[in-house]
């Protein structure tokens, strides 16, 4: 494999990994939440009963946990590649969440919802094959003392 | 005028801040070691980067403006008008952060915009 493809490829399993971990993160901790009582008052007493019971709940944690994993995954994908191609492709999920939606909650999906997507899969395709890489060679990690010192 | 106010405030914040975390993720260095250990050493050593934390207190300012405008605004539009910040982030890293915006990336932006607001639409 070049070291173009290489970069490729792994911007591309990074990318996935946003796209998927995001919306499934939103998806979980939209379900937790929803199975907490709700917030009564803004009593600090209320407040702190519902961030425990918020806490307590295993499907919030998965959220968070997914959530956690989706932002490792668009920190490391900065870390080489352009923003200006992470950020678009990264509208993928919108995608993913339509067809979540259709084939797994059997909800409708309106004609100009699909458009949408399509339209989406077909920018990220043209952005995707573009160079993930145009300010140069990343810098390799260095040393904390390092990057403390041209950290602006 | 307020909506205004915060829609301004969303997209440039929003943006911004991503762009941000992106420069100081540049500052890390590509990341090469994938096992969890290295990965936790690389979000430390990320948080010692300023422009980390500028990108992450204007992000949540990007939120904030976010739950303003919903106060204000119905999400059928607020949604589909955040489809902006695709282009905002185009220009940005193109004037920010140095990058090659090449004609073919513009118009995969642009219709990228084009169909995240459309999924939006769709959706109200």
């Amino acid at each position: 494999m070049t070291a173009a493809a290489g970069l490729r490829a792994k911007t591309f399993a990074l990318i996935f990994l946003m796209v998927v971990f995001g919306p499934l993160g939103d998806l979980l901790l939209g379900k937790g939440m929803k199975r907490i009582p709700a917030m009564t008052s803004w009593a600090p007493r209320d407040v702190f009963h519902f961030f425990a019971s918020a806490f307590t709940s295993g499907t919030v944690w998965l959220g968070i946990v997914s959530l956690a994993g989706f932002f490792i995954a668009y920190l490391v994908v900065l870390s080489w590649a352009d923003y200006t191609y992470v950020q678009p492709a990264s509208a993928l999920s919108y995608g993913l969440i339509a067809l979540l939606a259709y084939f797994a909650l059997h909800e409708t999906i309106t004609p100009t919802r699909w458009a949408g997507v399509l339209l989406i899969v077909l920018g990220v395709s043209v952005v995707g094959h573009t160079s993930p890489q145009t300010t140069g060679q990343a810098a390799p990690q260095t040393t904390p003392q390092a990057t403390e010192d041209r950290s602006w | 005028m307020t909506a205004a106010i915060f829609y301004t405030l969303l997209i440039i914040s929003g943006t911004g801040g991503e762009m941000c975390v992106s420069r100081a993720m540049k500052t890390v260095g590509e990341v090469q070691d994938f096992r969890p250990q290295a990965l936790a050493r690389v979000v430390l050593r990320a948080l010692t980067v300023p422009w980390m934390w500028i990108g992450l207190a204007m992000m949540t300012m990007g939120f904030f403006a976010l739950l303003g405008l919903l106060s204000l605004a119905n999400v059928s539009f607020v949604f589909p008008a955040t489809a902006l910040s695709y282009a905002a982030g185009a220009l940005g890293g193109k004037l920010f952060l140095g990058e090659r915006v090449t004609p073919q990336r513009w118009l995969g932006v642009l219709i990228v915009s084009v169909g995240v607001a459309l999924v939006f639409v769709g959706k109200s």
